[in-house]
């Protein structure tokens, strides 16, 4: 227990306390994050606020322990309760700690989801996934095809044979592989999300298909590693690297022409919606399996049975808006 | 001729000429020239470390903190080009600081008379805990690094990459300083027979120190080497590799009980690790299978190297085991 955390807790409730005496009538809804101070949800919130200005009468709590652990989030959910906010929508550190403490602020009236990271069914009313699997495995596919004019030969690097989210996405890439004629698809290798064993796996590859036109990294450090191997081999140009990467990591593999674009869920958006979802529902919207929400510019969210939906595409990055997002996350 | 087939050395080798020759059926360019310059370049840091943790080893002790002194040193050579220092003085301060690190080990094991395992394994979490520390678990990319930084490792002198002669001139000052000075000799001294060195006049404690700032030294040049190579520094960069650093050394012939081992070895043991790493992305063996390879190779490696020396025993007087 820290003396900063009660005093940023004290200070938030302070804060909505001076804010509820101001304007009756908005819309209180918290955004609480897994920890204050990462560039991603500090993202998040741009999205949330520029929906509260869209809406006119939301007011945005923007709150979150100080270092990620559930019981940092708990003692925020309990002060957010006390305060009784009208919605909060929760990045989770832990899908199950946090649960009991969200069910008593929803036994209060207070509407509850989650986003990014979810909490286990009975703590929310629904879940917001940044993307499905099947919106990667099509995403990533898509990024190679997008910048190839012909035919050609196209690698997956991935993390470790065993790493269950990558799995995933490469099954549903592989599905939809007939829709991209030009792309074809020689080799899946794993890089064990290490850098050196990456970057020999990417040379592996180049030396292997000499008509390789992209290598796909669905992982950070992958596409990180390949970039710099195909930067090395002299192939920019040649062979793009593509995939899913961090602004902030990537910028430089853009600016050398390695990587031409790629993919990660965009916070702005991910706020934004969670936002507009957390309104809709408190002003009524139920929120049950096959219900449609809607949240503003980012169209609707289709809910599946366990009451789960997916935002949309993974935002692309690229030359145009590299330097925009490189200092957020 | 005998002697020479005796000799590890010399069979490691062989194994690598026969290893070489098995790629080449299925994929011959492997074994050209420049491919094969490739290969000892991806293998230098390997090289390098393999011979930092041989002298540890000759002197009955084990360094498992290379791999995070390597990292520690790669994320502060990092922060000190993000800083706007020099490389000279970088690559200085990446030196300076292993062996620092590696007199931490040192001390612990010389003034403490703890077990050289256990400060390692100690040191080891927390040299990375200090990188998480001073990055606040940030990395920093190729974009946060000058162009000088990143190309001196990948520069060329003579169509070899600068990061191949670095390598080389560590396996050089090595060979002198094990073969030609008393220093290196005590290195053998020490681990060969402990109680015998002391007599000799030899510091046991102080060689096994030395020992431990050479490699950490060692760590923290490969650790600039890396970072600029790889183009990135995080907290878990060369996750790992200490195992395959000591891997090197035990199929380089080794002795892990101290005393016994030369430079080639560790130089050949770094370089089958190393052509098997290069060689399994391309040969097209399953993902599922290469772990397990790499692990039997070791294996094998190891039981061969046992196995003769079992059989060959310790002959102390050569001149006498045919008169007796």
């Amino acid at each position: 227990m820290s003396i900063l955390r009660k005093a940023l807790t004290t200070a938030a409730l302070a804060t909505a306390l001076i804010a509820t005496g101001a304007h009756a009538e908005t819309k209180r809804i918290a955004l609480v994050v897994k920890a204050l101070g990462i560039g991603f949800f500090e993202a998040a919130n741009k999205g949330a606020e520029e929906a509260a200005k869209e809406l006119g009468d939301v007011e945005i709590i923007y709150t979150g322990p100080t270092d990620t652990t559930a019981e940092g989030q708990i003692e925020v959910i309990n002060s957010l309760i006390a305060q009784g906010v009208d919605a909060i929508a929760i990045s989770a550190n832990d899908p199950d700690a946090v649960a009991p403490a969200l069910q008593k602020a929803m036994e209060r009236g207070i509407t509850v989801i989650s986003w990014d990271s979810g909490v286990a069914k009975e703590g929310r009313q629904m879940h917001l996934n940044p993307s499905s699997s099947a919106l990667i495995g099509n995403t990533i596919i898509k990024l190679a095809a997008d910048h190839m004019t012909e035919k050609g030969d196209v690698a997956i690097l991935s993390a470790t044979s065993t790493s269950t989210n990558q799995n995933v996405w490469i099954e549903e890439a592989t599905k939809v592989l007939p829709n991209y004629p030009n792309v074809n698809l020689v080799a899946t290798v794993y890089g064990d999300d290490l850098a050196d064993k990456s970057y020999r796996e990417a040379q592996g590859l180049i030396q292997t298909y000499p008509n390789l036109k992209a290598i796909i990294a669905p992982t950070t450090v992958g596409i990180l590693a390949a970039s710099q191997a195909v930067t090395d081999a002299g192939k920019i140009g040649q062979i793009n690297v593509t995939g899913l990467g961090l602004p902030s990591e990537m910028a430089g593999a853009v600016e050398s022409g390695a990587t031409i674009s790629f993919a990660i869920w965009n916070p702005i958006d991910l706020g934004y919606a969670a936002t507009m979802l957390a309104y809709n529902i408190s002003n009524g919207a139920k929120a049950e399996p096959g219900a449609e929400i809607p949240m503003g510019r980012m169209g609707a969210a289709k809910l599946d049975d366990n009451n789960e939906a997916a935002m949309s595409d993974p935002f692309t990055y690229d030359k145009s808006n590299i330097e925009q997002f490189k200092s957020i996350f | 001729m005998n002697n020479l087939l005796k000799s590890r050395e010399a069979l490691l080798a062989l194994a690598i000429l026969v290893l070489l020759a098995v790629i080449a059926t299925r994929f011959p360019a492997f074994i050209e020239p420049r491919n094969l310059a490739n290969v000892f370049n991806d293998t230098s840091p390997l090289i390098i470390l393999a011979i930092g943790q041989m002298v540890v080893i000759l002197t009955k002790c084990i360094d498992l903190s290379v791999a995070a002194t390597l990292a520690l040193c790669g994320m502060v050579a990092a922060m000190l080009n993000g800083a706007g220092v020099p490389l000279p003085l970088i690559l200085l301060a990446a030196v300076v600081l292993g062996a620092v690190l590696g007199s931490v080990n040192g001390l612990l094991v010389w003034k403490v008379d703890i077990p050289p395992i256990v400060v390692t394994l100690g040191t080891m979490t927390i040299y990375r805990g200090i990188i998480f520390l001073i990055s606040d678990g940030k990395w920093i990319n190729a974009h946060q690094m000058t162009a000088g930084f990143k190309d001196l490792p990948r520069a060329e002198l003579f169509g070899i990459h600068v990061m191949s002669w670095i390598a080389l001139a560590v396996i050089a000052a090595a060979v002198v300083l094990l073969t030609r000075t008393p220093l290196g000799r005590s290195f053998y001294a020490v681990g060969g027979n402990p109680h015998a060195a002391v007599y000799t006049g030899i510091n046991v404690g102080r060689t096994q120190f030395v020992a431990f700032v050479i490699s950490g030294a060692l760590a923290g040049l490969t650790g600039y080497l890396w970072v600029a190579r790889y183009a990135v520094a995080y907290v878990d960069i060369a996750g790992g590799f200490e195992l395959d650093v000591v891997a090197a050394c035990v199929i380089g012939g080794i002795a892990i009980a101290g005393g016994a081992g030369t430079i080639a070895g560790a130089v050949l043991g770094a370089l089958f690790l190393g052509v098997i790493k290069n060689a399994l992305p391309v040969v097209g063996i399953s993902p599922f299978w290469q772990l397990a390879i790499s692990g039997s190779a070791i294996i094998l490696a190891v039981a061969f190297n046992a196995r003769q020396g079992r059989s060959r025993g310790r002959i102390i007087l050569k001149s006498a085991e045919h008169r007796a």
